[in-house]
């Protein structure tokens, strides 16, 4: 076991400590060693997973021109037959150590800025052990061998997830929230479970490199018996990896699976920062550039629907989240919208030569829209923090009041808009490039979405820190330096991981690709978002009427945008309506008077007569008890007398 | 010398047996019925010694059982006395008739 793969190790397994130090220390250790013990754990898991990075791409992971997966540690876990087993291991390749980097160091930056940002609460040091838990269970995923491992990992994602987002949990709004993103995402798992069931009976394995193997080579016989029976048009194989991607819709928001995301904002804002931007949504993509081989090569089909349910996606989220007036509720929607980018990238995306510019745009977009978005939750963070409310209506010209917060949001929301030189410029062109030599409806769609995010991101820009000043104009960043300085360094990878060339790092082949840039090609896209600056700086720059006659213009259009297009009343209705009346109801009848009634009061009535019956005979006389005994042995002496006379 | 027949004895044993069964169903007293029971158990061991007599006279059985019989009354008539003292103790009586709160 050489130093890397140590490290590797470490770096799944120091959170784990941190959680479990944490969790049975709680009681006897001051909250702030707590949260110390969780950031240096973190931030060295942060430094040994770069020095993993370095290593692997700069060394020992290129073998003849091209990026090889690494089996870092494996071992068997659970073994069903002599080819079925669930294994535990590590994994290196390109996409999971680009991974490993977000993760780390997004959620180390997450565990600093929780120092001030939680700082006072109740169960300080339980948060920390949540944190903790919630980073091991995304590096966990990502470094899973094996796809059940993944899923193992997956369940532990959203159950800390869940204890993170209900983490206020005496608030009713809260606990709501963190059962409705646990069920959704359930809900979804269950597909993804039965899509893993049919990939392994199909495929014969659970881990992931065989299984791609036996299901691309063209003429594997796992491959032709996988594709030879067919449903609706579509083959086996095709279903599984769909339902496969339902697990992953479920996790990453994809409509209509995305209600649990906007609701999750009821958890403390530094862990919004790390669900959107680092854990969790992601790992809907990450699942599916992992089995992306797969997809494009043996059921592109399913790759289409991913790119239509992606490019609806972006579009819709970026609408709802025009209209929105908490500030966390605008960026979980911008949220499932470049979340939805991404996965429309892999969508597009194919095998052949010069098609799989797709599937790096789509980890290059997942990469710098962690820095961007985890900056961009971390300032509303550090504005809820000051002003204590989420609501707009609070805000307004807070320039003064949060010098280092404003520079950063403007920072972020020209990133996320695409605007040169920001990270978010780099990784977006490369995805609506990939969009366009694809699927031209998609590319549309992709091109007027990035408007749309320019213009909600900067609606909320010049809403914050621009408009009619609110009255409290002291500076309230004296006493955060934790919250500070994540911050600054989050502003350095939004303003230039896009710097980085990604082609030549991560693909879908393990070879280099040179991700094509054309100023030419860009100017679209750029005017896009500029025309979204420019709209949102007439409307919310300054305190004017224009903002509200066009919602007066749009009307109807603006109050369904408003109520997030009534999904969740549809939910409802369905789940309140259709399925309690029609299931709920008659469940509820079948076990009050079947199962209660009969089979349970009905045993206690029946025994309860007959134990009146014979409750005389316990007299408490002695002589009665030897009464019946003596006629016992007498009628035994009757019955021998009988039997041998 | 004439033996007196087996069914004499039988006769003597089975009257006392019922004479006890008859005395632990008809007194009241504690003592008294106690004191049936030894009757009966005796009752038993003259069997034990009659059948050991007269069927198998070169064995011991029947008696090493009477023996053991009368270890044993010995054993459970302390007992008894023991637990009719508490009675005592807990009822000021020991008519049976009057102890009667183990019921349902």
């Amino acid at each position: 076991m050489n130093s890397y793969d140590l490290s590797s190790l470490l770096i799944v397994a120091l959170p784990l400590l941190s959680f479990v130090l944490i969790i049975l220390l709680s009681k006897r250790m001051k909250p702030i060693v707590a949260g110390l013990i969780g950031t240096l754990t973190l931030a060295t898991t942060a430094v040994l997973a770069l020095y993993v990075a370095a290593g692997y791409f700069f060394g020992f992971g290129m073998v003849n021109g091209t990026y090889v997966h690494h089996i870092a540690m494996q071992f068997q876990w659970l073994k069903f037959s002599d080819n079925l087993s669930i294994d535990l291991g590590i994994v290196l390749d390109p996409i999971s150590v680009a991974l490993l980097i977000v993760i780390t160091v997004i959620s180390t930056m997450v565990h600093l800025y929780s120092l001030n940002y939680m700082n006072g609460e109740e169960y300080f040091a339980r948060y920390y052990a949540y944190l903790s838990l919630f980073t091991f269970s995304m590096i966990g995923l990502v470094m899973a061998v094996n796809i059940f491992q993944m899923y193992i990992f997956w369940e532990l994602v959203g159950v800390s997830s869940f204890l993170l987002i209900g983490f206020y949990f005496t608030k009713p709004s809260a606990i709501a929230a963190a059962k409705k993103a646990f069920i959704v995402t359930r809900f979804a798992d269950l597909g993804f479970l039965i899509g893993i069931l049919m990939l392994s009976h199909g495929a014969k394995t659970l881990d992931f490199f065989v299984m791609i193997q036996r299901l691309t080579q063209a003429g594997s016989p796992y491959l032709t018996h996988f594709t030879a029976t067919s449903f609706l048009g579509l083959s086996t194989l095709s279903w599984a990896l769909l339902l496969v991607f339902a697990g992953g819709a479920g996790k990453s928001a994809m409509f209509p699976l995305h209600i649990w995301l906007p609701d999750a904002m009821e958890g403390p804002t530094p862990v919004s920062a790390l669900i959107h931007a680092a854990t969790m949504v992601v790992a809907g993509v990450y699942l599916i550039a992992r089995l992306f081989p797969i997809f494009a090569i043996s059921a592109p089909e399913a790759l289409l629907i991913i790119a239509y349910i992606g490019a609806f996606t972006a579009l819709f989220a970026a609408v709802i989240a025009c209209t929105q007036t908490d500030i966390k509720r605008v960026l979980a929607y911008s949220t499932i919208s470049q979340i939805a980018y991404m996965m429309f990238a892999l969508g597009v995306a194919g095998w052949g030569q010069g098609q799989t510019e797709g599937f790096t745009a789509s980890i290059f977009h997942l990469f710098t829209h962690a820095f961007f978005k985890a900056l961009l939750f971390l300032g509303a963070g550090a504005i809820i923090h000051a002003i204590n409310s989420n609501e707009m209506k609070d805000m307004g010209g807070l320039r003064k009041a949060l010098p280092i917060t404003h520079i950063t949001f403007l920072v972020a929301c020209l990133s996320i808009s695409g605007i040169p030189p920001f990270s978010g410029f780099f990784s977006k062109e490369a995805i609506l490039s990939a969009a366009f030599h694809s699927n031209l409806s998609v590319y549309y769609v992709g091109l007027f979405t990035s408007g749309l995010t320019a213009f909600y991101m900067f609606r909320l820009y010049f809403r914050i820190f621009w408009y009619k000043p609110v009255q409290d104009r002291h500076n309230h960043e004296k006493h955060t330096w934790a919250m500070n300085s994540a911050l600054l360094v989050l502003v350095l990878g939004a303003a230039f991981a896009g710097l980085i060339p990604f082609g030549s790092f991560v693909s879908a082949t393990g070879g280099t690709l040179a991700l094509p840039f054309h100023p030419a090609f860009s100017i679209l896209p750029v005017s896009f978002g500029l025309i979204g600056i420019l709209l949102a700086y007439l409307f919310f720059a300054k305190k004017s009427d224009r903002a509200d006659r066009t919602v007066t213009y749009f009307g109807g259009f603006y109050r369904a945008a408003y109520h997030k297009f009534y999904i969740d009343e549809i939910y409802l209705f369905f789940t309140k309506k259709v399925i309690f009346n029609l299931i709920g109801r008659p469940a509820a009848w079948f076990d009050r008077t079947v199962v209660n009634g009969i089979f349970i009061n009905g045993t206690a009535v029946v025994t309860e007569a007959s134990s009146e019956f014979i409750k005389p005979m316990q007299s408490g006389k002695i002589q009665e008890y030897a009464m019946f005994f003596l006629g016992g042995a007498l009628l035994l002496v009757a019955l021998l007398f009988i039997q041998f006379m | 010398m004439e033996q007196v027949p087996l069914s004499h004895i039988l006769i003597l044993s089975s009257a006392l047996f019922f004479l006890g069964i008859y005395g632990f169903f008809s007194r009241r007293n504690i003592i008294t019925m106690l004191m049936s029971i030894e009757l009966i158990l005796n009752s038993v061991n003259i069997n034990f010694i009659a059948f050991n007599k007269y069927l198998f006279p070169h064995q011991l059985e029947g008696v090493f059982f009477t023996m053991f019989i009368i270890t044993v009354a010995a054993a459970e008539v302390s007992l008894s006395i023991a637990i009719i003292i508490n009675l005592y103790r807990r009822f000021n009586t020991i008519d049976i008739e009057d102890t009667t709160t183990m019921k349902y």
